[in-house]
């Protein structure tokens, strides 16, 4: 069901009418795919995605504000 | 895979923890594809960080506590980081959209905190 989650989210941002429409879908991704690696975690039995997991989330923030200061501005370092 | 020491109740537990997590994160990428506007859009994928967020982070806290010695509450570390920062890039996400909204001349509410003065220097 994650998977599917995030070939929709895939879709959003392949047809995306707009580029916010593509930041937004691409940060659904990444909450998805973290999700994902923590389910992953679960069924291996193992914390070594966790650590993963809290990575994907920290790029995910990082990326996606980038993105929404680009698009506001046009530049992301002012 | 998992091993089977864990106890009946836990499993089911969690496999309903997870299960509703991976559900809630296809309603809310669902949504993402059907609704009609992005206005309506930037919503759905909030309800992937709160509710499925949580609920699959508490299916991982039962797990690793049953599974290790210990309350495992590492996971709740990614909740909150999680709960902390969405709101943020939300907001942006939804400042630049109506930025570039009435830059094309939409049909959007007018800037009210920003004044005319960055209206001007932004256009």
């Amino acid at each position: 069901m994650l998977v599917l989650a995030m070939v929709l989210a895939l879709v959003r941002m392949l047809k995306g009418p707009s580029a916010q429409d593509r930041v937004l879908a691409l940060d659904c991704m990444y909450l998805n795919g973290m999700l994902l690696a923590l389910v992953l975690g679960i069924h291996y039995g193992s914390s070594a995605y966790f650590e993963g997991a809290l990575l994907i989330a920290l790029f995910s923030f990082v990326g996606t504000t980038a993105m929404a200061k680009f698009l506001l501005r046009g530049e992301v370092i002012e | 895979m998992t091993d089977a020491a864990l106890p009946l109740w836990a499993e089911i537990t969690i496999a309903v923890l997870v299960l509703a997590g991976a559900a809630i994160a296809l309603l809310g990428s669902w949504g993402l594809l059907r609704l009609q506007t992005y206005f309506e859009r930037v919503h759905a994928p909030s309800i992937i960080a709160t509710m499925g967020c949580w609920c699959i982070m508490h299916g991982t806290i039962v797990y690793f506590s049953l599974q290790g010695e210990g309350l495992a509450l590492h996971s709740l570390l990614i909740a909150l980081f999680v709960a902390i920062t969405v709101p943020v890039t939300n907001i942006f996400l939804m400042r630049a959209a109506l930025f570039r909204a009435r830059r094309t001349g939409s049909d959007v509410p007018p800037s009210l905190s920003r004044s005319t003065a960055s209206v001007e220097r932004d256009s």
